[in-house]
């Protein structure tokens, strides 16, 4: 996640002080993602250095400071908006890692596995749920963010079903040779 | 008491080398005022178990309390009568009747089970104000909207205080706000003491529900535990 990008985003309304930032970047995120002072004014000095923010000249340094975004800033900020989110190189999916490994190990029962996931991922969607139902409603912003983790958790479930289906299958149908298996796959391995 | 309970309950079609186990040995109970998901895929029995929850279809062996009441032990009428009076079904593809309004459809079972037009109008109205369709109650199933039927559909398995509701994949073509409607539906429903027993495949929805449970190959492979709060999520909740 892109804190310092968001602080522009923020500074984009009006001038700001970091304590304000750092409050109004939880509530505007539903208060899931915590983000501590330092992290803040960490963040800030690195904006000021690289000429995309600007504070008030002569004031006191810390809490007392306030920012504004430049036209540098301002620029970086639409690029960033407008630029897709990198999503080429698959992420290192320690479920998935787990799934390969189980079955590769004699005597693991992998569709029992899959079931301690899935109930796992399932009872942590209830409980986003009831977030969404408890508060959602009042707090569209929080709304978002329960809405993108349901579809995050979903997209667990719908893959575990997907292996479970495969290994259903798997049973009855003989898999293709190894010879069969077609030269892109190498060439996604060396990609990766 | 738990208002459905489904002991042992085993189907099994055909016979000898044909013979295909459609569900077996499913224990389950739904108490007043919860809302139970049956999540598994296409073909692990999900269906089946509730047709036979609703009385629709005979189990081969065990046996399906309703109240307290055997529905093994029931004559044909009375488990007719508990069809009309007791559970309210909601299906995939809504099943209106397309020459009867919204109100028409959803007064059917009142009708059917002898109350007055009038009195079944009243009460058709009333449900389908509760669940914000007033509007809608003269219009046909082809005016309204997917989820607009889904709610009528609803409103018809709701109505004359019935306290079981089963319903078949509810969201089926649904969008997701549609789909999440019908289920914010069916767990205020429960709150008011009905117990619902929705089958889906669908994580997301299935996530309304206070208890899931897992159907595979027609068995009972897991369930949720209870959820701690959600306020959890937020103390341990992701970091950036």
């Amino acid at each position: 996640m892109s804190v310092k990008h968001a602080l522009l985003g923020l500074l984009s309304e009006r001038p700001k002080y970091g304590h304000q930032l750092r409050q109004e970047f939880e509530e505007k995120t539903g208060d899931v993602w915590p983000l501590n002072v330092g992290q803040v004014y960490t963040t800030l000095q690195r904006l000021e250095r690289d000429g995309l923010v600007e504070s008030d000249e002569g004031d006191s340094e810390g809490p007392q400071k306030r920012f504004r975004i430049t036209a540098v800033g301002e620029q970086e900020l639409a690029e960033w908006l407008m630029t897709p989110t990198d999503l080429t190189v698959p992420p290192r999916d320690e479920l998935v890692i787990k799934v390969l490994v189980a079955l590769d190990i004699p005597g693991v029962d992998v569709r029992r596995v899959l079931q301690l996931h899935r109930r796992y991922v399932v009872e942590l969607m209830q409980q986003w749920t009831r977030l969404k139902d408890d508060e959602g409603r009042y707090d569209f912003r929080l709304a978002f963010v329960v809405d993108a983790e349901l579809f995050r958790l979903d997209s667990v479930i719908r893959w575990l079903d997907a292996v479970d289906g495969r290994l259903k299958r798997e049973a009855s149908e003989p898999r293709p040779a190894s010879a069969d298996i077609p030269i892109l796959r190498r060439r996604l391995a060396v990609r990766r | 008491m738990s208002l459905l309970e489904l002991r042992r309950v085993s189907k099994t079609y055909g016979t000898g080398p044909n013979e295909v186990h459609a569900v077996a040995d499913i224990d389950l109970e739904v108490d007043r005022g919860s809302l139970i998901a049956i999540m598994g895929p296409s073909g692990s029995g999900k269906s089946t178990l509730l047709t036979i929850a609703g009385s629709l279809e005979e189990p081969t062996s065990g046996e399906v309390f309703i109240d307290g009441d055997s529905l093994q032990k029931m004559s044909h009428n009375d488990k007719a009568r508990l069809r009309r009076r007791t559970v309210g079904y909601v299906f995939q593809e809504f099943n209106l009747l397309a020459g009867l309004t919204a109100v028409e459809n959803v007064t059917l079972p009142l009708e059917l089970d002898g109350v007055s037009a009038k009195k079944a109008r009243l009460a058709g109205l009333a449900v389908l104000q509760e669940l914000g369709l007033a509007d809608q109650a003269a219009r046909y199933p082809d005016e309204l909207s997917g989820g607009e039927r889904q709610r009528v559909a609803i409103a018809r398995a709701m109505i004359g205080g019935r306290h079981l509701l089963l319903a078949d994949e509810p969201s089926g073509a649904l969008d997701q706000a549609n789909g999440e409607a019908v289920m914010r539906m069916l767990l205020s429903a429960c709150k008011q003491g009905v117990a619902a027993v929705v089958v889906t495949h669908e994580a997301q929805l299935a996530s309304w529900a206070d208890r899931v449970v897992f159907l595979r190959d027609g068995r009972i492979v897991d369930r949720t535990v209870p959820p701690p709060s959600a306020e959890s999520l937020l103390q341990t909740g992701p970091q950036p």
